[in-house]
């Protein structure tokens, strides 16, 4: 089924600040198999210049989609969750995120088009701190597989 | 943020030789509960099958994730990855054996920019499959 058109353009925030955990990020390094002590080790971290350690560059996976998949899961939306894979995604950092951090994301879908049997949606969100201090930018593509058919 | 590659010591065209990340159907199951993404498709081979899927497969983010993870072992701190996108081109299919799949990344720096930063091209393959295609890490180096 197509997905509807008139998402494209809705914003959903954050529900509350997402708190940036040391044990989050060790537990997230382990699952990548990721021995870095940056990621580990506060005292390494601070060594290398970090207030505290750092989280790996795809760490905003965790709860940047948050607000987003509040629209994924709207049945207007018309989106089947069983056909969902991944297409695209990309991290642009204004500066890393480390331990400590309490982070707000607002989620815009900006795309939904289709690509041969494919239906395809955009979501850009903006991860800022809840002072408003710009984090990192996430841009997701998620594929609908015979979305369009 | 203290890079140990210099940027004035890497030039264009260098390569960064390849590594090797095995995965196995253990690794989804933890990066499915660290991640949040409980997609059946990551570790119930039989709602994968019955979804068109050859086989259990892995998250796409656990694939970039190595990709990360390649490039920030090369520039020496995470932190000095300012940019990285991905597209998934193909499906890494992780069978339910001790082997499990084995996804292969390298790089070459493409471009040198201002500010310190330079564009690490990767490439990602699995069985022979390129499973990250556009994939590109902007680096900031000491």
């Amino acid at each position: 089924m197509a997905l509807n058109r008139d998402f494209v353009g809705r914003t959903y925030a954050s529900s509350a600040p997402y708190e940036v955990s040391r044990v989050k990020i060790r537990e997230f390094a382990a699952a990548i198999g990721d021995a870095n002590p940056i990621y580990r080790d506060k005292e390494a971290a601070r060594a290398a210049g970090h207030p505290d350690v750092v989280a790996p560059p795809t760490f905003p996976i965790v709860f940047s989609l948050q607000g987003g998949s509040e629209a994924l899961v709207d049945p207007d939306l018309g989106l089947n969750i069983a056909m969902v894979v991944h297409g695209e995604q990309r991290f642009e950092y204004t500066r890393p995120i480390h331990a400590g951090d309490e982070l707000v994301t607002r989620a815009t879908i900006t795309d939904i088009r289709s690509a041969g049997r494919n239906e395809l949606m955009t979501i850009r969100s903006e991860v800022t701190t809840v002072s408003g201090e710009p984090v990192c930018t996430t841009y997701n593509t998620i594929v609908e597989r015979g979305g369009a058919a | 943020m203290t890079a140990t590659v210099k940027y004035d010591e890497v030039e264009v065209g260098q390569e960064i030789p390849a590594a090797e990340y095995r995965v196995r159907r253990v690794n989804l199951v933890m990066y499915a509960g660290a991640s949040g993404d409980f997609n059946p498709i990551h570790w119930n081979e039989r709602f994968a099958k019955a979804v068109g899927l050859p086989d259990v497969i892995a998250h796409g983010m656990y694939t970039m994730a190595q990709g990360g993870r390649f490039v920030t072992d090369w520039a020496g701190d995470p932190a000095a990855v300012v940019d990285y996108g991905v597209r998934f081109s193909s499906m890494v299919v992780v069978p339910d054996d001790d082997e499990g799949a084995t996804i292969t990344v390298s790089g070459v720096v493409e471009e040198k920019l201002d500010d310190q930063r330079v564009v690490v091209g990767l490439t990602a393959r699995a069985d022979d499959a390129q499973v990250l295609s556009k994939a590109r890490a902007v680096v900031r180096l000491a």
